[in-house]
């Protein structure tokens, strides 16, 4: 049984840590490639550079399921990339001007700390002084071509190209953990563990995708390689359950934190395979693992990319909530992660070739 | 002279808002004690070392002053879901706090306890419809410090200063980025002319001071300067330095040098000895003209009890009241020897000879 102690915990704070901005996901694709080593059958990595492991069914005489039939193929996705900044022009004495990559907020970027490059060289997002700013000008969001990552006056090797990230440290307090791009390195983390704990009777089918948060492009490639009978994506999904500002009811919370994974029935990509969401839900109630689902509406996951190639694979995604997504600060409950993890196991022991052999109803 | 740059690098890891200066008063004693003959503290928090000189009794005494607070937030209310609301304590663009990692510093168990949070954003179907993609002003914004609201209810209170998490950052071209470079680079500056004093005689007494809640009110060197009674009161903070987002008349390059300044606050004698001091020393430096307030504490020392004569000197800084303001290294230490070499050369007769003619 997998479990997320104090060693998961570490790890999960080496993910958080790293960078890797869509497309350039090396550092946290060389932690998964040494986190599984030993772990799967087979590893390769991709021509876009996603990761996929191959844990196959290991049966034993015992197993009630019929041996006639070949092991489920199920496919696990996670994706490894996090939005972020690349530099795009050299304005001299360490100054850089920078586009965004991935769905990033304007506004959370003034008075930021950054990390640039393989080597986290720190620089930093500053803003106009309060003193010289005129009050008209407070009303209006500082626009990115107005902002600069500022590297100091003697940088002399960074160029136009590398990538940036919030230089946010991780850190735990009482039952959560604050970190930059916990979107997605909690569904790394997960994954990670459940290749190490791969239950027996499926083939598991693990893709560690890239650039997700640029269009769901890893994930693309990943399920037509995998050629799964269906999918489960992991990710993070935003728990906007926040006070309202007149304290009128807050109606699109999306999740909410501390209620356990949240299993989605439909998003802005896709819907959901029911009869996976179903087997999902039974899974939990049997195992009495708390579980939300995801108030349908808007935003997705790979499942959005997944579902759709080859003749089509049946896919569900399942989340951690955590707060304040694609900005430099996010918070998760330990415990939500725990339960998504714990959850995902279950059924996956559970998971049979009926499940799907079923009408789609 | 020693380098300057870890001692900095060590206050810019400590909270001291306005009003909380403590943390921060702590280390600079510490780094002062050695430094100084006597060092006490002031009603209001105010740190006071005292250099004597080698001058006959009842000498001629300088006050060397800097501001040690910083600007913050603080507790506001406590709303459903142990969110925090927040204000600004000093001078806030509510822009740069989105997303800011922070600290919510305690005391309900007695002892300070530091509770790490962030500022949140609520997103734009939670805020009032006109917010839209705007900026989302301060009453709006929450702070999350991931504990459950139980617990929330039971720590923290309203009241409670709340502190930029920024821990320093060493960029390259030996510049340093943190949350409280303003003003911490100045107390560093009047470290750096402690050190240097330690090896030049002096005949006036020298009070160095590191003053409280100058961001608020000026209330240290209003309250410090009439304790003390010092002839000169020479003044250090940080002034605007040029960088992305401002290139305007009044912002000065980073790493060339302080800034002298000159306008009604300044005794017009004061800043010619400084500047002629700083052109045969061959000290790069601008002259900042400051036509009103000077926004420093010079503009308390000059019209406290009789007058005192002040001069301010200006530590360019990037990005002033962000979490991330940037100075260079060497403009500290540029910023103390120009102290030190005018400490060196004040004779005792200095005062006589003192005339308000521009």
């Amino acid at each position: 049984m997998p479990m997320i102690g104090n060693a998961q915990i570490k790890l999960l704070e080496r993910l958080c840590n790293a960078s890797a901005v869509s497309g350039d996901e090396g550092e946290v694709r060389q932690i998964v490639l040494y986190e599984i080593k030993g772990h799967a059958d087979e590893v390769k990595v991709d021509a876009l550079g996603n990761v996929l492991a191959t844990k196959r069914a290991r049966r034993s005489d015992n197993v009630s399921t019929s041996l006639s039939e070949s092991p489920l193929r199920v496919m696990l996705s996670a994706h490894m990339d996090e939005v972020g900044f690349m530099l795009a022009a050299d304005e001299g004495e360490g100054i850089f001007r920078f586009e965004t990559v991935g769905g990033v907020d304007v506004r959370q970027l003034p008075g930021k700390a950054v990390i640039v490059g393989k080597e986290h060289l720190p620089g930093v997002i500053g803003a106009r002084p309060i003193h010289l700013v005129k009050d008209e000008e407070l009303k209006n969001k500082i626009p990115l071509e107005n902002l600069r990552i500022d590297l100091g006056p003697g940088s002399t090797q960074v160029k136009p190209g590398e990538r940036a990230t919030f230089a946010t440290r991780f850190q735990r307090t009482g039952p959560s953990v604050i970190a930059k791009a916990l979107d997605n390195r909690l569904g790394i983390a997960t994954l990670i563990e459940l290749v190490r704990h791969a239950p027996p009777d499926i083939d598991l089918l693990a893709a560690f995708t890239v650039q997700e948060e640029v269009g769901l492009r890893g994930a693309k490639v990943a399920a037509y390689a995998f050629d799964p009978a269906c999918a489960i994506v992991i990710d993070a999904t935003p728990a906007n359950d926040l006070p309202t500002w007149d304290s009128e009811e807050n109606t699109a919370y999306n999740t909410k934190l501390g209620l356990g994974p949240a299993i989605y029935v439909a998003d802005g990509g896709m819907l959901s395979d029911p009869r996976l969401v179903r087997h999902l839900m039974a899974t939990a109630e049997a195992e009495a693992i708390p579980y939300q689902l995801r108030q349908p509406g808007g935003g997705g996951t790979d499942a959005g990319a997944i579902h759709k190639q080859r003749e089509g694979i049946p896919s569900v995604s399942i989340s951690v909530p955590h707060r304040y997504s694609h900005t430099a600060a996010s918070v998760a409950r330990l415990e939500d992660w725990k339960n998504t993890l714990a959850l995902l196991h279950a059924a996956l022991r559970r998971i049979t070739p009926e499940l799907l052999a079923r009408e789609r109803v | 002279m020693s380098d300057i740059q870890p001692f900095l690098k060590e206050l810019l890891s400590v909270p001291g808002l306005s009003g909380y200066e403590a943390p921060a008063a702590k280390i600079i004693a510490e780094k002062w004690r050695p430094l100084v003959h006597e060092i006490n503290t002031s009603k209001l928090g105010s740190l006071h070392g005292l250099r004597r000189g080698t001058g006959k009794e009842s000498r001629p005494s300088v006050m060397i002053a800097a501001h040690m607070d910083a600007i913050g937030l603080m507790v506001s209310g406590i709303v459903e879901g142990g969110f925090l609301r927040v204000t600004a304590i000093g001078g806030m663009d509510g822009r740069v706090l989105p997303g800011q990692p922070v600290t919510v510093h305690t005391t309900s168990t007695g002892n300070r306890e530091d509770l790490p949070g962030v500022v949140v954003q609520p997103p734009a179907h939670l805020l009032p419809p006109e917010v839209g993609s705007n900026p989302v002003p301060l009453e709006y914004l929450l702070v999350d410090v991931g504990l459950p609201p139980r617990k929330v209810d039971e720590l923290i209170h309203v009241g409670d200063p709340v502190s930029f998490a920024q821990p320093p950052l060493e960029l390259t071209g030996e510049t340093l980025a943190g949350h409280n470079v303003d003003n911490r680079a100045s107390v560093a500056a009047l470290t750096a002319c402690l050190e240097e004093l330690q090896c030049r005689p002096h005949v006036w007494d020298v009070w160095a001071v590191a003053t409280v809640q100058e961001e608020t009110s000026l209330i240290g060197a209003y309250t410090s300067s009439y304790q003390l009674r010092p002839q000169i009161a020479i003044v250090v903070d940080t002034s605007w330095a040029k960088g992305p987002g401002a290139s305007d008349w009044n912002t000065f390059p980073l790493g060339k040098g302080p800034t002298i300044m000159r306008g009604p606050n300044i005794h017009p004698a004061l800043h010619k000895a400084f500047k002629e001091l700083a052109e045969r020393l061959e000290i790069p430096h601008a002259v900042e003209i400051t036509p009103l307030h000077t926004g420093t504490d010079a503009f308390a020392t000059q019209v406290t009890a009789e007058g005192i004569p002040s001069v301010a000197l200006g530590i360019p800084i990037r990005y002033m009241h962000t979490p991330v303001e940037v100075v260079a290294i060497k403009d500290i230490q540029r910023a103390g020897r120009l102290m030190a070499e005018f400490i060196a050369g004040l004779q005792p007769d200095f005062m006589e000879k003192l005339s308000w003619d521009e």
